[in-house]
């Protein structure tokens, strides 16, 4: 309690030397906490996108599809069983019928990925429901980037060729009834969705389907033969590991900071352990014994990270708050990097987060605080008290 | 500890290593300083002032005989025990005041009664006699470097006396200061050894200071080799 008292004292005594380590341990306190924030925002948010846009309550697969492996695609397909089709039609079930396609937008050649579904499924928040049909052509709907890559706009026709069960080739016009916005790129880039018997007609497998996505509320049903179910573990893994590659990535940023912090705090104490050996030594004649005096300086070198704190919940509270309300906007183009990611990131703080940082600021912080402290155990208080420490 | 006798100091010898050597600092020192003494250490610069000051107040300890404060053997104490005989029965004075840059006259003169872990209250009421002691009421809230040196060594007094110590060290206390502030710092712990009766040892080669003594212990060259009382009128 008496070290608290008086590290407090002499660290208010100090004023700007304090201020100005407090001012940089109170900045990375901020930065990380934001950071951290950002990466857990965006975690949750491409979480919740995905989940929405593409996996919903997980996915059953056919059992030779491997979307790694695209010369998989024509064997990936089988009939949707009786047990199936009354899933999907109690909208628990939406079945996708995946198959190799090539696009000609104004005479180029682009390969895509044709997609059958279903326009009343309400499994995924994709809007099939432009999915009707056009007397004009085969209805699609396609997202923005594949709009934009292609110059392609609604109402637009655009010849697509494809190969049907038989591998024989086959070609037809596409309108393009509605384009649609997305975070999760894998729904959007270089795929076009058509309805699912329309899809099934043209490769000559009726009542057949890639995968099958469940509904969130049902998630896993019960075993189909010849269908693997991928739950949210499996589908979200490459989410899970790029947060985590951003995770290390973000550790950089924190140990430099925390670097620079911990240089300051350092540097402080060493030269405070130089300039003040008569205090050293006065302390040590007044009665403290060295171990309290170490514990002084160790205090008050820890004691930074507690006024950082004050002062980083001073300024950095509310700007934290507020971003976390405007979100921050991803510079464009960043979308087409093939990421989930939102066109805003709103940071997500939580307890954990901002008391996780500071009790690791905060112990880091009193050891850098007492390597050099260490020092004071060492020291003849009669040298101390003369200042004649070299 | 005999009768008002509050430090004894026997065969004392004090070593530092220089070298592959030794340089002998004090050689067999046989002392006694009683209560209320108003005693100086005498002698040229390396007589050994100093040395034996620090010894009787348990900052260094000596390498051969004994030296007993307040009937504690120094050579005996550990840090703790070192330390609490400091705290609660020794005032020091420095040459160089050593008082805390950072903390103002109030809380310099106080350090030591919070080492002492005493109640608020009870801390502003000695600290406040202190500094009525000291005449330095109205610069409480200074701050030592906008205090004169006359100034900072009446708040390194009154730092000293502010927990009624038995015995208070002062090594050359005016060696910083003009004849005029030494006469009045010495006049003030003269009237305090007299009022208080607290033991005061001075470490001192200035004639300032020597006029003052009751009793003046000269040293020279690590031997006692004068011990003499001055009556005063």
């Amino acid at each position: 309690m008496l070290a608290l008292k008086l590290a407090y004292r002499n660290l208010m005594g100090a004023r700007l030397r304090t201020w100005l380590n407090v001012i940089v341990l109170s900045l990375a306190f901020v930065v990380i906490i934001w950071f951290k924030g950002v990466i857990n925002g965006w975690d949750q948010q491409a979480r919740r996108d995905t989940i929405d846009w593409q996996i919903g309550g997980g996915q059953y697969w056919q059992e030779n599809y491997d979307p790694y492996d695209p010369f998989s695609i024509e064997d990936s397909h089988a009939p949707m069983t009786e047990t199936i089709l009354k899933s999907v039609e109690q909208g628990e079930l939406a079945p996708i019928l995946i198959s190799q396609a090539t696009m000609y937008p104004e005479g180029r050649i682009q390969s895509i990925s044709l997609r059958g579904i279903s326009p009343d499924q309400k499994v995924i928040e994709l809007p099939t429901s432009y999915l009707v049909n056009d007397e004009n052509g085969i209805p699609a709907i396609i997202g923005e980037r594949t709009a934009r890559n292609n110059k392609l706009a609604v109402g637009d026709y655009v010849t697509i060729r494809w190969r049907d069960v038989n591998g024989i080739f086959d070609a037809d016009e596409v309108k393009i009834v509605h384009i649609f916005k997305t975070n999760v790129p894998v729904m959007d880039l270089s795929i076009v969705w058509i309805p699912l018997e329309k899809h099934q007609e043209m490769a000559g497998m009726p009542g057949e389907a890639t995968i099958l996505i469940t509904s969130k509320e049902t998630g896993f049903k019960e075993d189909f033969p010849g269908w693997n179910f991928k739950d949210h573990y499996f589908l979200l893994s490459e989410i899970r590991e790029m947060i985590e590659m951003k995770s290390v990535g973000g550790s950089v940023y924190f140990v430099v900071l925390m670097s620079l912090a911990m240089l300051a705090i350092f540097d402080t104490q060493v030269l405070s352990i130089f300039r003040r050996q008569k205090e050293i030594g006065t302390h040590i004649a007044l009665g403290m014994t060295q171990r309290q005096v170490v514990t002084l300086f160790t205090v008050e070198g820890a004691m930074h990270s507690v006024l950082a704190a004050i002062l980083a919940t001073i300024y950095g509270a509310p700007l934290l708050w507020l971003q976390a309300v405007v979100g921050w906007s991803m510079p464009a183009g960043t979308d087409d990097f093939g990421l989930t990611i939102a066109e805003t990131i709103y940071p997500a703080y939580s307890l954990a987060l901002v008391l996780g940082s500071t009790m690791i600021v905060l112990i880091t912080t009193t050891i850098v605080s007492y390597i050099p402290a260490r020092r004071i155990a060492k020291m003849n208080p009669t040298d101390a008290i003369r200042g004649k420490i070299q | 500890m005999k009768n008002g006798q509050l430090i004894t100091i026997q065969n004392l010898i004090k070593d530092y290593p220089v070298g592959r050597g030794f340089f002998r600092a004090l050689n067999d020192i046989n002392l006694t300083i009683g209560e209320g003494e108003f005693a100086g250490l005498i002698g040229p610069s390396g007589s050994g002032k100093t040395t034996l000051l620090n010894i009787i107040g348990s900052l260094d300890v000596p390498t051969k005989g004994e030296a007993k404060v307040l009937g504690q053997s120094i050579g005996n104490l550990n840090t703790r025990q070192s330390a609490k005989l400091r705290n609660h029965s020794l005032g020091f004075i420095f040459q160089t005041y050593n008082l805390l840059p950072v903390y103002n006259v109030f809380e310099n003169v106080e350090l030591p009664l919070l080492l002492l872990k005493m109640s608020k209250d009870e801390r502003r009421k000695l600290v406040d006699q202190a500094l009525d002691w000291v005449g330095l009421q109205d610069k409480r809230k200074s701050r030592p470097p906008q205090l004169s040196g006359g100034e900072c060594q009446r708040v390194s007094i009154a730092r000293a006396m502010v927990k009624s110590p038995q015995i208070v060290l002062a090594d050359e206390p005016t060696a910083n200061l003009d004849a005029k502030n030494s006469h009045n710092i010495l006049q003030t712990m003269e009237k305090l050894n007299e009022e208080l009766k607290t033991t005061f040892i001075f470490a001192t080669h200035d004639d300032k200071v020597i006029q003052y003594l009751h009793r003046k212990i000269s040293l020279d060259d690590g031997h006692v080799v004068n011990d003499e009382q001055i009556k005063k009128q």
